[in-house]
């Protein structure tokens, strides 16, 4: 009886430090992710404003924000999606759990992503009418996840 | 004592008489379909409506992505399902299909359910169906759509019956819902007519209420609480009260039409397929609904 409790005692201690450190890693995950996705939202405002006529058009600028885009598209990260790094987990993320059920599907929409992005950089230089064909299907590969991945 | 059963037996009877008379579902009034029957219909005007109203919303088949073809959007086979504190609800087939949609529909029925929640056989809808909004759509716009209707391809999927307690599938109680629901009116029209128009495209057709706006106990939307956000029924977290903070009339009509946010932020979830929609609308109809959102906001 006394040693299992002992057991019992010890492996409770062993065991929280390190649900602590995941809980940290898993923080330090959703700000890196957040960071990330800022970056893109950044970007996609200075290409989403010229295109609903909020600010007018330039050429060079577009072009600088859809390479940004596109260099940031490139990677998909693993490390920024550890697993318990969910919102039914964790707080401040919206990240929902079905993530990690499906892994497959949701680099599959990154893919998406980073197909329209490419259209998209190849696009935001041209003109002004480019950068509308193009903008839509950009917003709608972010849709397109936020849809199925992120809770509201 | 045979007196006092006798009184008795006679106030039950009252009681279901009484049950049975204020729960009869209500007919058009003449003046209605008077008006509907000189208007002459168009179907394109029928098709803004269509947007306008957000049909496809409900009634498309379940697996219809919002990114999909717009042709997709037009065949409303039913088989979404909508979870409530009062059970499940599938929105059936509303396609032109005779045997499986209502291809034997004439305008009046199709009139009668939309704006009086009431089946061309005499028995109330349930409430998942807004018509408790759409009662104040015009019967020129009501018989445009009709008009519309009539363009839209016929399908063959049958419809699923909800899932309910027991005591909510006896249909008629949802007369005395009717009745206690009446007061859940909208704001007034603003003069205006540009706010006017946004007026009923918000509070009307749109029906933004049904999700943006809180219900009480019994389901009732609090119209007084305006668009203050609710729980959201099917899932976590919560539809948002609108307008969002600080967003300007421009901010609510780009993201109305492109889903995206003053931070660039893009729209998911059902309110993506609400954009998807209204982008059908023109340009004057989606500023008019940001101005008379915008309305809102400042009468808090």
């Amino acid at each position: 009886m006394f040693h299992r409790l002992t057991a019992l005692v010890l492996a409770a201690g062993l065991a929280l430090p390190h649900a602590a450190l995941a809980d940290e890693a898993a923080e330090a995950a959703i700000g890196a992710r957040k960071a990330q996705f800022q970056l893109f939202a950044f970007n996609l405002g200075v290409l989403g404003r010229m295109a609903q006529g909020r600010m007018p058009y330039d050429a060079e600028a577009a072009q600088t924000a859809a390479d940004h885009l596109y260099h940031l598209t490139r990677q998909f990260n693993p490390a920024l999606w550890p697993e318990g790094s969910d919102n039914a987990s964790m707080e401040d993320t919206d990240a929902l759990p079905v993530i990690w059920d499906d892994l497959e599907e949701f680099a599959g929409r990154y893919e998406d992503l980073q197909a329209q992005a490419e259209t998209m950089q190849e696009a935001a230089g041209t003109d002004l009418a480019a950068l509308q064909g193009a903008i839509g299907g950009l917003g709608g590969a972010c849709s397109a996840c936020h849809d199925d991945f992120r809770a509201e | 004592m045979r007196r006092a059963l006798w009184l008795l037996g006679l106030v039950i009877l009252a009681g279901f008489a009484a049950f049975w008379v204020i729960t009869r579902p209500a007919d058009l009034p003449d003046s209605f379909v008077q008006a509907m029957d000189s208007h002459d219909a168009d179907a394109a005007r029928g098709e803004e409506v269509f947007w306008a109203a957000g049909c496809s919303g409900c009634h498309i088949a379940p697996g219809i992505e919002f990114d999909a073809d717009l042709d997709e959007r037009l065949v409303l086979s039913g088989g979404r399902q909508f979870e409530t504190g009062f059970g499940t609800f599938t929105a059936p087939n509303i396609s032109p299909d005779p045997e499986a949609g209502i291809g034997e529909w004439g305008r009046d029925d199709f009139a009668r359910a939309m704006v009086l929640g009431v089946t061309p056989g005499g028995t109330h809808y349930y409430p998942a169906f807004p018509y408790t909004t759409y009662s104040a759509a015009t019967p020129e716009d009501v018989a445009d759509l009709w008009a519309f209707w009539q363009t839209l391809p016929s399908d063959a999927t049958p419809s699923q019956p909800h899932e309910l307690p027991v005591l909510l599938t006896l249909r008629r109680g949802v007369g005395l819902w009717k009745l206690a629901a009446g007061d859940a009116t909208p704001p007034p029209v603003p003069d205006d007519p540009n706010l006017a128009r946004g007026h009923y495209l918000v509070e009307t057709l749109g029906h933004c209420a049904e999700c943006h706006s809180p219900r009480d106990a019994l389901g009732r939307l609090d119209r007084q609480r305006g668009m203050a956000g609710a729980p959201n029924p099917s899932g976590d977290g919560r539809i948002p009260a609108i307008p969002p903070e600080d967003w300007s009339q421009e901010d609510i009509a780009a993201y109305l039409s492109s889903g995206f946010t003053p931070e660039f932020d893009v729209v998911g979830k059902s309110m993506a397929d609400v954009v998807v929609q209204l982008a059908q609308l023109p340009d004057e109809d989606v500023e008019a609904i940001a101005a008379y959102l915008l309305t809102l906001d400042e009468a808090d």
